[in-house]
């Protein structure tokens, strides 16, 4: 028996975020004494060095012609297929979009299983918490199916870091392959920031901020900042950012050091995907609005008269201390 | 084209929800009762495609007889006929819910099932997935925008993921979770409240279909978690910059 770990690539290169569910393995591996496997897809030379130390009793590498781009219908299958031959009794991924939509396909691939989405505390071998109702609750879980399927909450668990000894890497080759889904493009969002799940500093942009064009206002403090853009539901519902910057239950989760609030009402469903930062700044002209109950630094002001300043101030505070 | 609905019964979506004050469960004397959110953009996108190219849309919930509230807005909005799988109220975990609609997609045997890619109460993001392995199903998750050709029998839907929009093809029939831009659900007219009333709502009883009701997975306990301090207010920009460089979260 042991535990499987997925691990995610793009363009072949290691999503740090799948560290996260690595550190939950060792976690759920220490409570039971179980080892832990790493299965990954398309991984470079550089992401297999770096799977390969992490401590994992092996590194798979799952190939196939139809398994160049991924597809849920072809990487369950994949899966399902390792964890039979490593006898998985926990399977695990990190909740983003990929793990969301994977892992509970696998439920109905692998007998006798069941699924718990985005833990964030392990309790034993069959108890895990995780939120519901936005964030405003924990619930308590206990899953008794003989294999459980475990997706993890990224900012919840530290990301694993590299071990001295070496697991050996090796290629399983599969066979079927799933017709009735084709991958057809990815069209990726480009940009010069951060991603917004692995930025140390987010500035995230309100219904305050009245107009898109206004949103350059908060681009340059960001740029000062080395900061992620990110976004209220609000303003990803008019259409002013894409829907991949929104912070929130219905958008991603983030825990940076440092949260910038700007023009953000803080909507249970907004602070649920942001609570968990370490210090939260709020800007708001509302002095009743609900994100000051939870800001650490809060400051009842204009956004179009502070943000700017604070942008010059810290550029100024940035080139003094280069200098 | 037939289209299947699964409609989750959620607390209205801008109401905060807490524990009753003895921690046995959720306080459900304050909250108001609404389609899940994504379940209602699942709605409005199967009668834009019945506008589109004819057809019938069916609305499944599993639940309790309350459940009926929901379905019927649900036909208010435009749905032909509404099935409910009554629980009398027993606890049902995800796997539970995929097995009962999978009976309900053998019998009604559409072209296509629409339905939200998460419930707003216990955030799972689990059953779309979990039904389509179950049948076999291509599924398309997290939708931003769905294009349908009957005649070949394909969709094609571009997706929300980690980075972009990635555009896949699914032959039907399959499964698609809505994502929030996907449209935005209509309400219901007054005439449509009125024709409501008068469209076939079917109650079968969940001991019924023949589906194992063991739950894999049960809650142990509810708790609120430790509520975050509320800090201190500064007067200006400068005051602020102080804080940030205190709490030595500026890199530079």
């Amino acid at each position: 028996m042991s535990i499987l770990v997925i691990a995610e690539t793009r363009n072949g290169e290691l999503k740090k975020a799948s560290l996260s569910a690595v550190t939950c393995a060792k976690i759920l591996a220490e409570k039971t004494g179980l080892n832990y496997n790493i299965l990954t897809f398309e991984p470079s030379e550089k992401a297999k060095e770096e799977l390969s130390q992490l401590g994992a009793e092996k590194v798979f590498v799952a190939k196939g012609e139809h398994l160049k781009n991924y597809t849920a219908e072809n990487y369950a299958i994949a899966v399902s297929e390792i964890a039979k031959k490593v006898d998985a009794k926990y399977i695990l991924a990190t909740a983003t979009t990929f793990g969301k939509d994977l892992l509970p396909r696998l439920v109905s691939k692998i007998p006798n299983s069941a699924m718990i989405s985005e833990v964030i505390e392990v309790i034993d071998a069959e108890t895990f918490k995780k939120l519901v109702y936005a964030g405003d609750i924990i619930s308590t879980l206990k899953i008794k199916s003989e294999k459980k399927i475990l997706s993890v909450r990224g900012t919840a668990f530290d990301k694993a870091g590299k071990v001295d000894k070496k697991s050996d890497v090796v290629e399983e080759e599969i066979k079927e392959n799933y017709t009735r889904k084709r991958f057809i493009t990815f069209e990726e969002t480009k940009s010069e920031r951060p991603e917004l799940t692995e930025a140390s500093i987010v500035v995230s942009v309100g219904r305050g901020i009245k107009d898109p064009e206004n949103i350059k206002i908060v681009e340059e403090l960001a740029d000062v900042l080395g900061a992620a853009i990110g976004a209220s539901r609000a303003v990803v519902d008019a259409g002013w950012l894409p829907n991949d910057f929104q912070v929130g239950q219905t958008g991603k989760t983030v825990a940076p050091q440092l949260y910038i609030a700007i023009g953000i009402s803080g909507a249970i469903q907004h602070v649920a995907g942001m609570k968990d930062s370490k210090v939260i700044v709020a800007i708001n002209k509302d002095p009743e609005a609900p994100i000051f109950q939870i800001a650490d630094i809060g400051l009842v002001a204009d956004l179009f008269q502070v943000v700017p300043e604070l942008t010059q101030k810290l550029k100024k505070l940035k080139q003094e201390s280069a200098g | 084209m037939k289209i299947l609905v699964p409609v989750k019964r959620t607390q209205d979506p801008y109401v905060k929800v807490r524990l009753k004050p003895d921690g046995s469960g959720i306080d459900t004397s304050n909250i108001k009762y609404a389609i899940n959110t994504f379940d209602e953009i699942a709605v409005e996108e199967a009668l834009r495609k019945k506008e589109e190219f004819g057809g019938e849309v069916v609305v499944v919930s599993v639940g309790t007889q309350e459940w009926t509230e929901q379905i019927r807005v649900a036909l208010a909005m435009g749905a032909d006929r509404g099935i409910l799988v009554d629980t009398g109220g027993k606890y049902i975990d995800h796997v539970i819910v995929a097995k009962v609609l999978a009976k309900i997609i053998e019998e009604e045997k559409p072209d296509l099932v629409i339905m939200g890619k998460q419930a707003i109460d216990d955030d799972a993001n689990q059953v779309g997935q979990i039904l389509a392995g179950l049948l076999d199903w291509p599924q398309a998750t997290f939708a931003y925008k769905v294009e349908v050709n009957l005649q070949d029998r394909k969709a094609k839907v571009i997706r929300e993921v980690d980075g972009g929009l990635e555009t896949v093809e699914v032959d039907l029939p399959a499964i698609i979770t809505t994502d929030l831009r996907l449209n935005q659900p209509r309400y219901a007219s007054l005439p449509g409240i009125m024709r409501a009333r008068q469209k076939p709502l079917k109650t079968i009883k969940i001991e019924e279909l023949g589906v194992d009701l063991t739950p894999y997975v049960t809650i142990e306990k509810l708790e609120t978690p430790p509520p975050r301090k509320a800090g201190v207010k500064v007067k200006d920009v400068d005051e602020l910059i102080e804080k940030l460089k205190e709490k030595k979260v500026l890199p530079f």
